[in-house]
């Protein structure tokens, strides 16, 4: 890698000015994905600001009864604690499903919604890429593109977006909360990140300069029918093919709210909104749930390889959702 | 030689004029506060002062010794710990966090030493395959690997003892998995399935998949008792036959 300066802010509003005045500084955390795209000469930064000790590690309840993060916390110490475990049981089980538990115990949760594609083209210096290098092509599209996208994607970029723990963020409604040299301002998770369309090179919102400090759960009364489901080539310590996370609120017969989210099938974590809120008001059976999952999957377009994904998708939607009928677990 | 000479090329020991060098090449913010800590903090080992444009003085504390080293920013913690230390335990296997190898323990937890950078752990207590054992005895789970055959060829084995001790821990704290049934009733030591282990030792692969003798490894440290690697190779046979 080339060599860069390092530096430990003191403060966020230190590392966010640090950020600002430099735009080819990089923040690094747990350095997960960051070190190894170092290595690669994917980025060449001209100085990494350490963020990892400074004070955003608190998990607490918000006074509506939800959950806000500091971005700091790592992936286990998420997984592991109480209230998530207890009343977002399907993002403990996104985060669990993710990476291995050396890369969860350094990886921190802004590290986690922050880390990029894992597309081999992308990383690949020898190959062009439209997100790499704008306007270079991508050979994604022609390629071996098996593990590529199925929906949201464009002519530029079919790279998927490889966190679990994003899918289950989305699922949830959750907020992020970034700080920049003007101020704090808080962006929906739905809207964080990007599809592709003419700018693949940019894959979140977050404008230059600015930190992830906090992301906010707002309290989901029926997440404990939380599903995860991560579907990949092997049984663990792989990235997603497809991933589903449910969750679904059952009166009586009657599906009052579903919540129905996808990974590894688009440049950002799939809401799959459509399918939501045709499940309103109907019954929890089978082909409701069959039918969901065909709305959710009704614009996917497969590319050479990655055909399977679409029907691997719809019936992944199909048993996450018939699991969070029956109240949760895991499926 | 000692191994302060041996850490240090010649380009690197005739270059002397490390302060005035790094403080402009890098900008003044850069790593000075740390410096200037670990200029102050005379330590038992016997590192030179001597550092090159570009690197800077850290102090680590490994297997409970303080070590004053010069290194890039640039440099992994595992580079440092092989190159720089001599402590060629942890093992370079893929370089990129897939393979384990290199699996060292933090502050208590298991990481890779390969995705960290050295200057990131100053402060912290790392623990490497070398701490591990005391003078006279091999750490327990370093026992139950022998034990169990918990291996071929061996490269793989610092990392898979190191995320062995570190899983036993977990499971003490209570730490859950994505394979535990019940999110708010973690296993137990005498619980710890089989199915359990594997989940959390996916993080460590081994190229000769010795995979049955580090899973009973780990069940033998857990206090279980491990099928005998004989009776696996029978169950093999017989489902061979059946």
């Amino acid at each position: 890698m080339k060599n860069f300066a390092y530096v430990r802010p003191n403060s966020v509003e230190d590392a966010v000015s640090r950020a600002t005045s430099d735009r080819d500084a990089l923040f690094i955390a747990g350095g997960t994905n960051l070190v190894d795209r170092l290595k690669v000469f994917l980025d060449e930064p001209s100085q990494l600001l350490d963020v990892s000790r400074l004070a955003m590690k608190q998990i607490a309840t918000t006074n509506e009864g939800g959950l806000k993060i500091g971005a700091l916390v790592t992936n286990t110490a998420l997984a592991n604690n109480i209230d998530v475990r207890n009343n977002y049981p399907l993002l403990s089980r996104a985060i669990l499903a993710g990476a291995s538990q050396q890369i969860r115990n350094m990886a921190t949760v802004g590290g986690n919604l922050m880390q990029r594609t894992r597309c081999p083209y992308y990383y690949d210096t020898a190959f062009p890429c439209n997100k790499r290098q704008p306007d270079t092509g991508c050979p994604a599209a022609t390629g071996i593109n098996r593990i590529h996208a199925i929906l949201g994607s464009s002519d530029r970029c079919v790279a998927v977006n490889p966190s679990d723990m994003s899918v289950a963020m989305v699922a949830l409604d959750a907020t992020l909360e970034v700080q920049g040299v003007e101020g704090k301002r808080e962006i929906p998770f739905v809207d964080f990140h990007r599809l592709p369309g003419n700018t693949p090179e940019r894959d979140t919102n977050l404008e230059p300069g600015e930190l992830i400090t906090a992301v906010i759960l707002p309290p989901v009364s029926f997440a404990q029918s939380g599903v995860y489901l991560k579907l990949r080539d092997r049984a663990s310590y792989a990235f997603a093919l497809v991933s589903v996370a449910t969750a679904l609120e059952v009166s009586g017969e009657q599906i009052k709210n579903a919540r129905i989210a996808l990974g590894g099938v688009a440049h950002k974590p799939w809401r799959a909104t459509e399918a939501e809120e045709f499940l309103i008001g109907k019954a929890a059976n089978k082909s409701n749930f069959e039918q969901a999952a065909e709305i959710a999957l009704k614009d996917a377009q497969a590319l050479a390889h990655n055909g399977f994904k679409i029907e691997l998708s719809k019936r992944a939607i199909r048993r996450a959702l018939a699991v969070s009928a029956q109240g949760g677990g895991e499926a | 030689m000692s191994n302060e000479e041996k850490k240090l090329s010649p380009k690197q020991r005739s270059r002397r004029n490390f302060l005035g060098q790094s403080l402009t090449a890098a900008g003044a913010a850069i790593a000075a506060p740390s410096l200037l800590n670990s200029c102050q903090n005379k330590t038992a080992d016997s590192a030179s002062n001597d550092l090159v444009e570009g690197e800077t003085m850290i102090r680590l504390k490994i297997n409970g010794e303080f070590q004053k080293l010069n290194v890039e920013p640039r440099v992994t913690l595992l580079d440092a710990l092989r190159e720089q230390l001599g402590l060629t335990g942890s093992k370079k296997g893929c370089d990129h966090g897939q393979c384990g190898a290199c699996t060292v323990i933090i502050d208590g937890e298991r990481v890779y030493s390969c995705l960290t950078l050295a200057v990131m752990q100053e402060d912290k207590e790392i623990t490497t395959i070398e701490g591990l054992a005391t003078e006279d005895n091999l750490h327990p789970v370093q026992m139950a690997f022998l034990d169990n055959d918990g291996f071929q060829c061996g490269y793989c084995t610092p990392g898979q003892i190191c995320a062995s001790v570190a899983l036993l821990d977990e499971i003490k704290n209570g730490s859950v998995s994505y394979v535990t049934p019940d999110l708010t009733s973690p296993p137990e030591l005498a619980s710890l399935s089989e199915t359990e282990i594997k989940e959390r030792m996916s993080g460590n692969l081994c190229r000769c998949s010795a995979y049955n003798g580090i899973v009973a490894a780990v069940q033998q440290a857990a206090g279980q008792t491990p099928p005998s690697p004989a009776a696996s190779i029978e169950n093999q046979q017989v489902e061979e036959v059946s």
